[in-house]
This record gives structure tokens, C-alpha cells and sequence, in this order.
């Protein structure tokens, strides 16, 4: 990772030393304390990612020995042989394969698993929903902890035909979200979490936050990020560290903020935002976030980059975040030039690229493609670099688009008419076929 | 069977003396075909009867006589005979007479052709051709089985300016489908040749759109060209067949012209490199179609096409500029082709020689002189005419006896309560 600069000059010479006091310098991201976040599986999933992804060894054999230490603090035996295969021996015995340990846990998963079965036969012979519902959900944590998703999903599934009150249903969907993250399978979040907002009328806000929070991801996923930043922002703050199986706070924060930040526009950003009071606490975890954003807002966007750049490698190790971070870079990115170049008439290019930090070639290159795909209305001065505001004439563009039509019309009707006439005659010199096999 | 000279005279009589009334003329005809057969079978007795008869107006009886003597094989000193013999009566003869026969004037004006082109002087053919067409219309809007081959002689003989005139003739009525296809096919290669890509574009849209049941050859070879002329003409190629097409050409068409599609992807790229890789690549297979020509044209119009693109985002732009953004050579070949293209009314735009800047321009049509007003008016009188035919058209269709029978049992036969009026009936106690 390279080091950031410590200082920012901006063209107008504003004071930019204010917004850097926060980030470390060298910041690398601190494998403990993000872990500490979590709970549960995802903990491990995520410690796994980082160990994947990241090329600073020391960070990965940290990040597989605390993944080590939790998988063995819980019962699936097939993860723990993952991560113990993924080690390889290099921390040393105390971090090695474990049969004693595995056979131990296997054995006690049997008998519990003939306990259950046992007892779900017998409640199912007295047939009293509620305890039908509770056992079918432990067989469903049971498969959870051991690994089986999705032996787990559909356990859980079949609690729903015993649910009788609106809380088992809450509590049914959310095991089904749970796992369907975990599994990666996003229809089913978004399916059920729609269950869970029909069934209630006064939901309780933590059980909506993590509602909400499990819809951004879905549609994170999906690749929609407006409707992912209205879900995260809507998220109350009462959620705090409730929902660490799945999210934590800081991560509403970064995506509803990149989300937001990608794709809303200026009006929406200041009052889904900027004003937003619950989204505040959120943005309080995660400082960086909430200066790029304001940076944005008030056009510093040479600092609103360096944020970015500075976050772009910690984020390229979040497991829901790293295959859209460059897509949501580009689009901040184009946001910025094209927010930039949007009052003015005519812009000097070179004062624009200093502002960005980027040579006028590279900038030449940006405007065009924005150009070319109609988000800036401008043509480019290639000769004294300058980029000129332009707005279509649009009598003379009325004018050329009437006569385009008529030009169409004439011939498509043409055609027709044309075809209608080649199918007649087909008709008739069938028909006459028909009358001379008489 | 020795034939006595007399039955041949007494024919030629009838025919001279019948041929003044229409009444007379009917019953001519009524006779020419009993006497067909006899015709034909002594065919070369008839041929010096010809002198006797005036092709204006013994037409039909001249017509009869003609295709009875020009069937058959000709024996290759007879083909300039035949040839002038044919394109004499063309000229001379009555348009009504020879109504009554189309299909022998069809035979007669099919042999002129096949013995130009064996004579390898397909230009001698093209003039009474075109005589013959406009006599055997019925109007200007309908498609005789003369029409393609009419337009192959053009072809042949390389002035397309005539198969032009027969070309811009708006086409609604058509006797055989397959005339239409070779119709369009030619009439596409002939506007190709004259650089009139638009035109060409209609027509072999309508070849590859017309109703076929299967697929037939003339349509995969017009697809072909429709692709290539279509990325000359406007850019970029829609690969998607349109729904009113027969089903048989939207399934099939795409698999016989492979190349040609990949063709229009690498253009759709925009990179000169790939195109020319693409056509290198293919290059057997489009002069097999004899298409080399179409597809180097197609690459100079990539060139175009690119220059055009920046015009949208450049006021100015050096010639260097220009040259490395389109792949071309040198800024000196850039500033070649950016003149052609000014010269050419495609691009409006001044060159600085001093600093080797291009300086793009807005359109300077404003659209308020009155040779513009003129233009818009005209299309708009030409529209309304077009919309009461096409309203006519439906009308004629709303009243045919097989439409409405066909409609009608589609519909449910059961009538609904709702078709009933809502007004209380009267109670009767």
C-alpha cells in the first residue's frame, strides 16, 4: 500500500490541511479490530476473504489464525478442515489439523441430530404447532452450526406452515435471510424480507433496521445502487452492533454512502444524506465517508479522490463490497467531472485538471467518453483546451427530426403496402391451387 | 404432311382483315388460339409471312406468328435476326393488342434477352426492354415479369442510369412473388453501383422482408448486401431481422451469412484494425459473392463514420489529433479525408493549414428559407396521399368476403348480456 500524501493543494488554495487529521497514514487495515465487528459465521467468511485476497502475508496468516480461533469455538468441522488446509502448517502445530477435536464434535453432532429427530417425531405425533415449529427450528440452527446450509434453509422454511404469530414469522425470515446471505442467494433476502415487512404492522425498529440492512445488500448485489443507498440510509441507528452476524455499523455507513454518492443527485444527496440525522450516527463510525461526502458536496474534489483512493484497498476486502468498488469509483468519478463542468459555460481545462489531479491528456480522454455518452453537453477546444457549454438548438433539431419521420413513414408504409400485396397474391395462388385439385 | 400455302395465307388473311375493330379483334383472338398448334408446328413456313403484316396494327396476329417463329433453339446466324426482328415489333407495336396476350409478348421480350446475352451485346436489348415494360404495365406501380430481367440487361451492360427510371417507380401491385425478389435484387445492385445507398437499402429490404415460405437464395444474397450497405449508409448494422419478416428468414437467414455479421461487429467497434483483420480473415468468401468490392468500400466509410463521431465532441481539433483518434496514417491522410468528406456536404467544417487545426462546424441550415418550406409542405401532401391509400387499402380489406368469414368465427359465437342495452325493460304482467 502506498502512502498518502500528507498535504493537498487545491487551485484556489483553500485550506485543505483541516480534513486529513483522521486517516492513518499507513493504514492497513487492522485485521483484529475489524473482525471484532462480527459474530458468528460471518466472522469466519470474512477472515477467509481477507486471507484470500490480500498480499501482505503477515496479515494473512493473522487473519487464518484468528479465523482458527473462532471455528473452533463453534461445531463445523468442515469449515475448521478449510481453514486448517488454507494454514498449510505455518503457524506452527498449535494450529494444526485436530482429530481429536473433529471426532469429538462429529460424535456430539450425531446425537444430537438422533435427539432432535426423536423429538421432532414425537411432537409431530401430538401435533402441537408450536412445539413442531421449535423443533424444525432447532434442527435448522443445528444444520446452521454445522455448516449445512442448505439443509438449515429449508428447516427453516418449514417453520412457516406452524408460525402462529407475527413475531415467529419475523423470527422465520430473519434465520431464512440469514443463511440465504451466507449462501449468497439474494432473491431469497429480498423475497423475505418482504415477507417480514407484510406480516407486521409496529415493527420493532431493530428488527426494521436489520430488515432494512438486508435489503440494501440484496439490491447491492443486484447491482442496483440507488435503491441499495435508500435501504441503507433508511436504516435507524438503533441497529448498532445487533445485526454483527450479518453487517456492521461502519458497513451502512460505507455503502449506503458510496451507494449514495454513485448514484443519487445532488438534491437527493443533501437530503438523504447530508440532512439525514439517523444516517449522522452511522457516518460518525466511519469519518472518511463522511468528509468525502461533504468534499463532494462542496466541489473540493481533489480531496473527495484522495478519500476514495485511500479506502479502495480496505474495501477491496469486504466480501459484499470488492466486485463493485471499481464500478462505484467510475461512477463518483464521472459525477465529479460532470457535477464540475455543470455551471459554467466555458471551463479551461487545465485549472479542471489540476483540480482533479490528472494531466489534460487524461482529462481530454475523460470529456470525451462522458461527451460521447451525452452526460456533458459540451464540445472540447482541443486547439486552446478549453471545453465549451453546448446546447442543442431545438427548433433545428424539430426541424430535422420531422423530416426524418416523414422520410420514415413514407417508407415503412410503402413496404407494407407493398407486402400486403405480395401476400394477396400468395393467397390467391393458393386458393386457385385448391380449386384445381378439385 | 405437306402443308398447302393456302391455310398459311388464309391465316394471314383473317388476321389483316379482323384486325381494325375490337369486336373484330376478340373474335381474332378467339381464332389465333384455336389455330396455335397449327402455327407452331409449321413455324418456318410462317416466317416470311411476317413481311406481310404491319406489327402496329396486325400486333396480335404479328405477336402469334413472331412467337411461334422465335421458339424453339436458334441457330446462332438467325440470333441477330431474331434480335432485330423482336425489338422492331417492340417499338411498333398496339398496346391493347398485345394485352390480350401478355404471356406470348412475355416469351417474345424473354428470347430478345436470352439472345443478346448470347451475343454478348446486352446493351442492344436495353431500349426495346424498356418500350416493353411500359407497354405491358398496367400502370407505373405494377411489376411485370419483364422488370428483373430488364434490370439484369442494365447490369450486364453497365448503364444503370436506364435501369434508374424503372426504379423510381414506387411498386404496389406485383403479378409473381419471385419476379419481386430478382426484382429487388437487381434494382439493389444497380442503386449500388450509382452510390444511391439509400434506395439500395430499400429495396433489398424489401427482398429480405418479403413473405416467403422458403427460404430462397435471392433473399440470402440481398441479406448480404444489406448488411454491408447498411454499415456504408448509416454506420451500424441492426442485426435483428424485423418481426414482419417471414419466419422462414428469421430463423435462417443468420446462419447463412456468418462473416457478413461478424463483419458488422468489428465495424460496430469502431477500430480499423479489427475491421481489416475481419475482412482479411473472410476475404475468400466475399469475393466468392462477389462482395470484395462492397467490403473495402466499407472499410473507407469506417473512416467516415469516425471523423463524424468527432464532430459531436470537438469544436477543434488538430489534424494530428484527428489521426491518431482514427487510426489513419499520417495528419496529412486525415486532412485528405476530412476534405473529401467537407467537399462531399458530409461534415461542415474549415481546415487551418497554418496550425494544422480542424475547426468543426454547426449545421448552417436554419431551416427558415423557402425552398424549405417547399420541402415540407410537398412531404406533407405526400404523406396525406399516402395515408388515404393506405386508409382505402384497409377499407377494401374490411369488406372482403374471406377476411370477414375468417374474422367472424374467431370471434365467440355467444352473445354477451352486456351487448344488451341498460334500460330497464317494460314490465308485461
Amino acid at each position: 500500500m502506498e502512502p498518502e500524501p500528507e498535504t493537498l493543494n487545491t487551485p484556489n488554495g483553500d485550506t485543505a490541511a483541516p480534513h486529513r487529521p483522521i486517516t492513518n497514514p499507513d493504514s492497513v487495515l487492522d485485521v483484529e479490530s475489524y473482525s471484532s465487528l462480527y459474530s458468528g459465521r460471518t466472522k469466519i467468511t470474512r477472515l477467509l476473504f481477507i486471507a484470500e485476497r490480500c498480499d501482505v502475508v503477515s496479515m494473512q496468516l493473522e487473519a487464518l489464525r484468528m479465523a482458527y480461533d473462532e471455528v473452533k469455538k463453534g461445531e463445523n468441522t468442515q469449515l475448521f478442515r478449510e481453514v486448517v488446509s488454507k494454514i498449510a502448517g505455518r503457524l506452527g502445530d498449535a494450529y494444526g489439523p485436530d482429530p481429536d477435536w473433529s471426532d469429538v464434535v462429529d460424535r456430539k453432532a450425531d446425537a444430537r441430530k438422533d435427539k432432535l429427530e426423536n423429538e421432532l417425531n414425537a411432537y409431530r405425533t401430538n401435533l402441537i404447532k408450536e412445539s413442531i415449529r421449535m423443533g424444525y427450528n432447532d434442527f435448522g440452527d443445528f444444520y446452521y452450526a454445522h455448516g449445512a446450509l442448505g439443509d438449515a434453509f429449508k428447516n427453516y422454511v418449514r417453520t412457516r406452515d406452524y408460525c402462529t404469530t407475527s413475531k415467529h414469522i419475523i423470527h422465520m425470515c430473519l434465520n431464512a435471510i440469514l443463511v440465504s446471505i451466507e449462501m449468497g442467494q439474494f432473491t431469497h433476502v429480498t423475497s423475505y424480507v418482504s415477507k417480514a415487512e407484510q406480516s407486521q404492522e409496529a415493527v420493532e425498529p431493530i428488527v426494521a433496521a436489520k430488515l432494512r440492512c438486508a435489503a440494501g445488500l440484496a439490491h447491492l448485489e443486484a447491482k442496483k445502487y440507488k435503491l441499495a443507498a435508500r435501504m441503507f440510509l433508511e436504516t435507524h441507528p438503533e441497529l448498532g452492533n445487533n445485526y454483527s452476524e450479518v453487517i456492521a455499523a461502519q458497513d451502512v455507513a460505507t455503502y449506503g454512502g458510496l451507494c449514495a454518492l454513485a448514484s443519487f443527485d445532488r438534491a437527493e444527496l443533501k437530503a438523504k444524506v447530508i440532512d439525514n440525522i439517523n444516517f449522522r450516527n452511522f457516518l460518525e463510525l466511519v469519518p472518511e465517508v463522511r468528509e468525502l461526502i461533504h468534499d463532494f458536496y462542496s466541489s473540493h474534489y481533489a480531496s473527495c479522490l484522495d478519500y476514495l483512493g485511500s479506502l479502495k484497498s480496505n474495501l477491496l476486502l469486504d466480501i459484499h463490497l470488492h466486485d463493485h468498488v471499481d464500478t462505484l469509483y467510475d461512477q463518483i468519478r464521472s459525477k465529479a467531472l460532470i457535477q464540475y463542468t455543470h455551471p459554467f459555460v466555458s471551463v479551461d481545462m487545465r485549472m479542471m485538471a489540476d483540480a482533479f489531479k490528472t494531466t489534460v491528456a487524461g482529462l481530454e480522454k475523460e470529456l470525451e467518453s462522458l461527451i460521447t455518452e451525452n452526460q456533458i453537453q459540451a464540445r472540447i477546444d482541443s486547439h486552446n483546451k478549453i471545453l465549451y457549454a453546448r446546447h442543442a438548438d431545438q427548433r433545428n433539431a424539430t426541424f430535422q427530426r420531422v423530416l426524418q419521420t416523414g422520410n420514415e413513414f413514407d417508407r415503412d408504409v410503402k413496404a407494407m403496402l407493398l407486402r400486403a400485396n405480395l401476400i394477396k397474391n400468395e393467397f390467391y395462388s393458393k386458393q386457385s391451387k385448391k380449386l384445381h385439385n378439385f | 404432311m405437306n402443308l398447302n400455302m393456302s391455310s398459311g395465307e388464309s391465316i394471314v388473311a383473317q388476321i389483316q382483315g379482323l384486325s381494325t375493330s375490337p369486336r373484330d379483334i376478340s373474335q381474332l383472338h378467339a381464332f389465333l388460339k384455336q389455330s396455335d398448334d397449327l402455327i407452331r408446328s409449321d413455324s418456318t413456313r410462317f416466317a416470311p409471312l411476317l413481311t406481310l403484316l404491319d406489327p402496329s396494327i396486325h400486333s396480335l396476329g404479328f405477336l402469334y406468328i413472331l412467337d411461334a417463329c422465335t421458339s424453339g433453339p436458334t441457330p446462332k446466324e438467325q440470333a441477330n435476326e431474331h434480335v432485330c426482328t423482336i425489338a422492331r415489333f417492340v417499338k411498333a407495336c398496339s398496346t391493347e393488342q398485345i394485352r390480350m396476350a401478355p404471356e406470348k409478348f412475355v416469351s417474345i421480350c424473354k428470347k430478345l434477352k436470352d439472345q443478346v446475352m448470347f451475343l454478348a451485346a446486352p446493351i442492344r436489348g436495353i431500349a426495346p426492354m424498356l418500350t416493353a415494360i411500359r407497354k405491358l404495365q398496367s400502370s407505373t406501380e405494377h411489376l411485370t415479369t419483364l422488370h428483373p430481367d430488364f434490370l439484369l440487361l442494365c447490369l450486364s451492360a453497365k448503364c444503370y442510369k436506364n435501369g434508374l427510371s424503372i426504379l423510381e417507380d414506387d411498386i404496389y401491385e406485383v403479378d409473381q412473388p419471385r419476379d419481386f425478389l430478382l426484382y429487388g435484387y437487381y434494382g439493389g445492385m444497380i442503386c449500388i453501383g450509382l452510390k444511391r445507398f439509400r434506395k439500395a437499402m430499400e429495396l433489398l429490404h424489401h427482398v429480405v422482408t418479403a413473405p416467403m415460405s422458403n427460404m430462397s437464395a435471392i433473399a440470402v444474397e440481398a441479406y448480404k448486401k444489406y448488411i454491408l450497405v447498411s454499415l456504408i449508409h448509416l454506420g451500424q448494422f441492426n442485426a435483428s431481422v424485423p418481426k414482419y419478416a417471414s419466419t422462414v428468414a428469421q430463423r435462417n437467414l443468420k446462419n447463412f451469412t456468418q462473416p457478413y455479421l461478424e463483419l458488422a461487429v468489428s465495424y460496430g467497434t469502431g477500430k480499423v484494425a479489427e475491421l481489416e483483420a475481419c475482412i482479411r480473415q473472410h476475404r475468400e468468401r466475399f469475393q466468392n459473392d462477389n462482395n470484395f468490392g462492397l467490403a473495402r468500400q466499407v472499410v473507407s466509410s469506417i473512416y467516415k463514420r469516425n471523423i463524424q463521431r468527432l464532430t459531436q465532441t470537438y469544436l477543434t481539433l488538430s489534424l494530428e489529433g484527428i489521426a491518431n483518434s482514427v487510426q489513419l496514417n499520417s495528419p496529412r491522410e486525415a486532412e485528405m479525408h476530412v476534405l473529401q468528406m467537407i467537399q462531399d456536404g458530409e461534415i461542415h467544417a474549415t481546415i487551418n493549414q497554418k496550425d494544422g487545426m480542424v475547426r468543426f462546424l454547426e449545421d448552417p441550415e436554419q431551416y427558415k428559407s423557402c425552398a424549405m418550406i417547399e420541402r415540407i409542405d410537398s412531404s406533407i401532401e405526400r404523406m396525406m396521399t399516402l395515408s388515404k391509400k393506405l386508409t382505402a387499402t384497409d377499407e377494401l380489406m374490411s369488406c372482403d368476403p374471406a377476411y370477414l368469414s375468417r374474422v367472424g368465427k374467431e370471434r365467440a359465437p355467444r352473445l354477451d348480456f352486456d351487448d344488451y342495452d341498460p334500460v330497464p325493460q317494460k314490465f308485461s304482467m
